[in-house]
């Protein structure tokens, strides 16, 4: 047995030949994938239950007496299960992205586009759609000659069917998605009694009709031609990333070898027997023996036939798999494959991402449940009030993030003799803000002319944390 | 719309804005209608960094459709909302027009909430939690910059809480107070009262009316000449409320504390306003922010009426 030759590490993808003049733009080739099932095709389906479950199921837990989830942009109330965030919390929401982003780029390290082929909304709601349009018009073929035949009461019937099916996933998509918004429960009462919002309306309209259109008419074109995420992933791919690769020096030359053991033995062709289930599976209709494309999604269905077709050939599996490009080309064991898998690249991005999980989540566990905002009163600087006192006017945002009634103690520190001579404790109502004038006063001649830094110190009677909130106190001359 | 110094500019706007969705629409014509031949490899023949090579594919064609929309789009908004020049579309919208819906809308709103409270006397409306938490809210967008957002005021500005009033804190005074606003105009003394030795003795009987530290023999020389002060300020200089002339015989200074502060009062007068709020505020809010007011001085009627 010779060795075998290792791929050209890039191969530009022949395009079919195009005879004459072409326009600058061409038509949609609608792609009309085949279903197959298979080791990857469950994990997909795994994790559309998943992520579906979570994205229609939280809406309608509670949690007490409200929405479990809830973000309520008109009270700007953010209600996550225990928690209460204002608007001033917005580096959560900054510290969750950061997430996000490190974690796509630590999975797309190790395994290419995992977020594309499994998780993306993109993928998952085309593959419901998908599923339905494969229940109503049947398989691949069937769907096919449906669309080529004339117009009948049957085509009319399914057609019809798919789309009042279709809509329906839609409208629950949006009705879900909106509530997240709003009490999801109220808006349900509200539709019933048909006296929804217009903006609720919209929404769900909005939200439905994108589901609709994304799932069941855009599909790849969304992956290939819309999405920024698709293009810049796979400029996070290095020769150790495992991606959905086509064996090229076990498959090629392709073609089915003769029958017989003997014939079989002295076929030409390699294990690929051009039977074209790859192609014809790919939810992006592309030909994963041509390499690496920017249209994959690494989805791996491909892989899933390829499998089948291997194993009734009685030939070894794994003619199209996860490798890297550096293990296609050494013909790596996977042992050796898993352990490149852990190169520094990896390693950095989960030490990083991990650090940062375990101080988002420190953060939001240690969380004060109380904010003050200080604003110096701009009419007066200060003024002389009775008893030789000096005295400063200041209103305080106190913020309630807590959603029981909290009584809070205002103290001043910073100067000698600087103390409340308002009403020192202010009630603020669950979940509410309140702004309070305050007012500071310093006996005379007990600090130079001039603004003095100070401190007010707000603390929650009975536990629940204190704020410490700097401030001016002004001396005049 | 009358944001265009001259009408030159409208016809500039109008002329920019439709020649470029008129070049938009052309070069999308002829790019529709372009075909070419395709090369033989389907690249552009650009080559980077030893072999990354430009695709030529052609765009999808709904794509193309997209952009039509977009040209639909626009001319239908330039035609329904302003944005050739000074033409103002066929809704008349307005950012000025948008605001005062939305005021509307607010005070439609708010009605039936101001009508009950002003259907209560003010004493009655100052024990009430949901109209106070109204009045604190109107006072601070309308009087704190003045009065201090605690309403105690500084110097010049008289304090809310006191008890005391420059012109009366009747219910039925306030309101007049905040409706038509006040002016309180001292005018210069200076020629009347006699020398600077005699002004400087005025200013310590002004003094010792309430018992602040003075020089009683200046004060005695004083006494005399504060019959020309008496006029408004009234014999013993106990104020008059009906001209807004304060109390002298407290110890609450409004524009300054002590003989120079007096002297110069003397000398230079001074003329202090309280601006009108009557077509700024609605008649109602001014019922709430009476009751507001006439509560901060009024405590202990307000609690026991709670």
């Amino acid at each position: 047995m010779t060795e075998p030759t290792p791929p050209k590490p890039r191969t530009v993808i022949p395009i079919t030949a195009v005879d004459g003049d072409v326009g600058l733009y061409a038509a949609h080739k609608k792609i009309y994938p085949r279903s197959v099932s298979g080791y990857f095709a469950r994990w997909r389906w795994a994790l559309v239950a998943a992520t579906q479950l979570v994205f229609y199921g939280l809406p309608w837990l509670d949690w007490g007496q409200r929405q479990a989830v809830l973000f309520d942009l008109g009270a700007r109330r953010f209600f996550l299960f225990g928690l209460v965030l204002y608007p001033q919390d917005l580096i959560y929401l900054t510290g969750l992205l950061v997430v996000s982003a490190l974690s796509l780029f630590l999975f797309t390290a190790v395994a290419g586009r995992l977020w594309c082929g499994y998780a993306c909304p993109q993928t998952v709601y085309t593959e419901i759609f998908m599923w339905v349009e494969e229940k109503i018009e049947g398989s691949r073929i069937a769907r096919m000659r449906l669309d080529s035949d004339a117009f009948s009461a049957e085509k009319l019937v399914k057609k019809w069917f798919k789309h009042v099916v279709w809509i329906s996933i839609g409208l629950w998509t949006g009705f879900t998605f909106v509530g997240y918004f709003t009490p999801i429960r109220e808006l349900g009462m509200e539709f019933l009694q048909t006296r929804m919002g217009s903006w609720e309306v919209f929404w769900v309209l909005f939200y439905g009709f994108a589901t609709y259109g994304n799932a069941g008419f855009m599909r790849e074109q969304v992956c290939k031609y819309m999405c920024p995420y698709a293009r810049f992933q796979s400029a996070m791919f290095d020769r150790d990333t495992l991606i959905v690769s086509y064996d090229t020096a076990r498959g090629e030359p392709r073609g089915l070898p003769a029958k017989g053991r003997a014939a079989a033995a002295a076929s030409p062709f390699g294990d690929c027997i051009d039977c074209k289930l790859c192609v014809q599976v790919c939810p992006t209709g592309i030909d994963i023996r041509q390499g690496l494309q920017y249209e994959c999604i690494g989805c791996g269905l491909c892989v899933d036939a390829c499998n089948i077709v291997m194993d009734k050939m009685a030939t070894p599996r794994g003619l199209i798999r996860y490798a890297t490009q550096n293990s296609m080309a050494g013909r790596w064991t996977p042992r050796q494959v898993l352990r490149r898998v852990l190169r520094p690249r990896v390693l950095v991005y989960t030490a990083v991402l991990a650090a940062l999980c375990v101080g988002l989540l420190a953060s939001l566990v240690t969380r004060t449940p109380l904010k003050v905002d200080v604003v110096r009163d701009r009419a007066s600087l200060a003024r002389i009030v009775e008893g030789g006192q000096l005295e400063n006017v200041y209103r305080l945002q106190i913020m309630n993030a807590t959603e029981q009634v909290q009584r809070y103690r205002i103290e001043a520190s910073g100067l000698d003799g600087l103390h409340v001579s308002s009403e020192p404790v202010v009630e603020v109502a669950p979940a509410q803000s309140r702004w309070v004038a305050v007012r500071l006063q310093l006996p005379y001649g007990a600090a130079p002319a001039g603004s003095h830094k100070v401190y007010f110190d707000v603390r929650a009677e009975g536990g629940q944390g204190s704020v410490s909130e700097k401030a001016v106190f002004l001396v005049p001359r | 719309m009358s944001d265009f110094v001259n009408v030159f500019w409208s016809h500039f706007v109008t002329v920019i804005a439709l020649g470029g969705i008129l070049a938009c629409a052309l070069l999308l014509w002829l790019t529709a209608r372009f075909r070419g031949p395709a090369s033989a490899d389907n690249t552009t023949g650009h080559v980077w960094d030893e072999d990354l090579r430009e695709m030529n594919n052609p765009m999808p064609r709904w794509w193309m459709g997209l952009f039509v929309l977009t040209i639909v789009f626009g001319i239908g908004y330039l035609v329904v909302f302003p944005g050739l020049g000074s033409y103002r579309g066929t809704l008349a919208w307005s950012t000025q027009g948008e605001y005062e819906k939305a005021v509307d809308k607010a005070n439609a709103e708010l009605a039936p909430v101001y009508a009950a409270y002003s259907a209560q006397a003010v004493e009655k409306l100052a024990t009430d939690a949901g109209a106070m938490a109204v009045g604190e809210r109107l006072f601070l967008n309308n009087c704190a910059q003045c009065h201090g957002s605690d309403a105690r005021g500084s110097k010049g500005f008289p304090n809310l809480t006191d008890g005391d009033w420059l012109h009366g804190g009747t219910p039925e005074k306030i309101h007049e107070t905040i409706t038509l606003g006040r002016i309180g105009a001292m005018p210069p003394m200076a020629e009347a009262v006699g020398s600077a030795e005699d002004v400087k003795n005025l200013a310590n009987y002004v003094l010792s009316l309430s018992d602040s530290p003075h020089d009683s023999v200046r004060a005695g020389l004083g006494k005399s000449k504060f019959t020309v002060c008496a006029a408004c300020h009234g014999i013993g200089g106990v104020g008059n409320q009906a001209v807004g002339a304060p109390n002298l015989a407290d110890k609450i200074w409004l524009h300054g504390y002590g003989q120079e502060a007096i002297i110069a009062m003397i000398n230079g007068g001074k003329t202090n306003q309280m601006p009108a709020q009557q077509g700024r505020l609605t008649e109602a809010q001014i019922h709430v922010l009476t009751a507001y007011v006439w509560g901060l001085s009024n405590k202990t009627a307000t609690v026991a009426g709670q």
